[in-house]
């Protein structure tokens, strides 16, 4: 293991500035938690346009004729339902039915894929794909360092993009398209974290000043706003999106995570499958809960979780929901069989606040319903 | 508004705005812009005897709650219901309107040993005042 003191910065840091971004440190990168206002960035994406750099995400291409094989190998999702055009939510599992990191695979073309990794796991996640492709005929590069990617979400984002990508409009959700922006290889998904409509764009570093500027001067007049860390961990985390390292990771398996749709049991073998079926035929001990407070209070990472008198877990990940107006959390009950209504105390600064289990996602778009 | 030449200040960024022997107490500027979207406030309740520097109403923001401190002991005589019903009053207007309680001050000349909003603004440049929220 190897600590690194240095911040890293993106392509970006000097817009962030100007724009007055409060910059703080986020896995080793410098990145703005907020502008002028977590909730006001979180209302913007919510019912307009949040625009989010996340140029610190990794790029992982994986190419050559045992392409498919070696991704089917090392995923837990079924890598052959996409095609050219197509990504996938996948999880990375190790030979414990852990999590090696989560990610999303798009199929640039046959034989040629994208995974977009986290920033924090980029090179462990590499380091694995190298282990893991002996004897393979499979290219792997790592070119997180030359690629940013500016995140465009929110009910209006498709008519911004399109600004940018006229075709970006078209691509249904999960879809994924190679494209030259400013005469340069780009990337375009229709992907997002944050539980609204959108799309990722990845550029080669030189551009994304280029690409950030037009996107906040074309999506002025549709009211898009830019958004920081804060407003990015409230939207994923009432969307019920996982963040990895905080609520799963080496130690947490899918099914325990409540992620179990991303494991596909029938499609071959793969790494840490024995233990995956096993997990499925006996249940989990342990399970990643949605709890929302009851009372005023905001959940935070870490505060204990009482049921019927005894402690039975902590919130991983906790926050106030803007568009909830109360505190909401997820975090791992030795109690997986809570149903949800189930009323539950959550330890808060020495108060115990009436809290109940709920499903996640916590808030559903209506505009992501209706099948963007 | 209150002007923010009429206030004493603790380090730890709470306001006093005596009045007599009344005085409300509400966080300052820097310390809104700090701890960023409060989303509730949890005043003291009425009739509660505070110590000065005693922890007596949780501010809690979207990233983490805060104690705030009583610059004077004495009685809570008056919770500001406007900041729980809309806490973001306290972003907006710390000065005024995001006022949080009042305490009848059991000695006003123990206000003494706050700052004043000049020596507050130059304890904001200097190094002590930084992690110190």
């Amino acid at each position: 293991m190897t600590t690194t003191s240095v911040s890293r910065r993106t392509a970006l840091y000097e817009s962030h500035k100007l724009l007055g971004g409060r910059m703080v440190d986020f896995h080793g990168w410098e990145l703005p938690v907020q502008y002028e206002s977590i909730l006001r960035e979180h209302e913007a994406t919510r019912s307009r346009c949040g625009l989010f750099d996340v140029s610190h995400m990794g790029q992982i291409f994986v190419s050559g004729p045992d392409a498919p094989a070696f991704l089917q190998k090392v995923n837990a999702n079924d890598i052959s339902r996409i095609g050219p055009g197509r990504a996938v939510y996948s999880h990375l599992p190790n030979e414990k039915g852990g999590v090696v990191d989560d990610v999303i695979v798009s199929c640039l073309a046959k034989g040629r894929y994208l995974v977009v990794v986290n920033a924090a796991t980029a090179d462990k996640d590499f380091a694995w794909f190298r282990k893991n492709a002996k004897g393979l005929r499979v290219e792997l590069e790592n070119k997180s360092d030359l690629y940013g990617m500016v995140a465009v979400q929110g009910p209006r984002a498709a008519e911004i993009a399109a600004f940018i990508a006229s075709q970006a409009p078209s691509l249904p959700r999960f879809g994924a398209m190679e494209l030259s922006l400013y005469d340069q290889p780009s990337f375009v998904t229709r992907t997002g974290y944050t539980g609204e409509d959108g799309f990722e764009f990845i550029v080669p570093n030189e551009i994304v000043v280029r690409l950030w500027e037009e996107l906040l001067a074309q999506g002025r007049s549709f009211g898009a706003t830019p958004c920081g860390l804060g407003a990015r961990d409230t939207l994923r985390l009432e969307a019920g999106y996982l963040l990895y390292g905080q609520d799963i990771d080496d130690d947490h398996t899918a099914y325990e995570a409540n992620y179990g749709w991303v494991v596909k049991l029938d499609k071959g073998d793969f790494i840490g499958k024995d233990v995956l079926v096993r997990q499925k035929k006996d249940g989990v001990k342990r399970k990643l809960t949605g709890i929302k407070l009851l009372e005023r209070g905001v959940a935070r990472p870490g505060a204990g979780i009482v049921v019927e008198g005894r402690r039975a877990g902590e919130l991983c990940s906790a926050t106030y929901s803007p568009t909830l107006a109360c505190g909401i959390g997820v975090g791992y009950l030795d109690r997986p069989d809570l149903a949800s209504g189930t009323k539950v105390v959550v330890l808060l600064h020495g108060r115990e606040i009436p809290s109940e289990v709920v499903k996640v996602p916590f808030y559903l778009s209506p505009n992501l319903r209706k099948g963007a | 508004m209150f002007d923010p030449k009429s206030l004493k200040f603790m380090k730890s960024h709470e306001w006093l705005r005596l009045d007599g022997d009344v005085g409300a107490v509400g966080i300052s500027e820097h310390a809104q812009k700090e701890i960023t979207d409060v989303v509730f406030v949890e005043p003291p309740k009425l009739g509660r005897k505070v110590k000065q520097g005693e922890p007596c109403c949780v501010v809690e923001s979207v990233k983490a709650a805060f104690d705030i401190y009583a610059p004077v002991s004495g009685e809570v005589v008056a919770a500001n219901a406007d900041v729980v019903k809309d806490p973001q009053l306290v972003n907006h207007e710390p000065y005024g309107k995001g006022w949080l309680f009042k305490i009848k001050a059991a000695s006003p000349a123990e206000a003494s040993n706050l700052m004043n909003n000049e020596d507050y603004e130059k304890f904001l440049l200097s190094e002590a005042a930084h992690g110190s929220r």
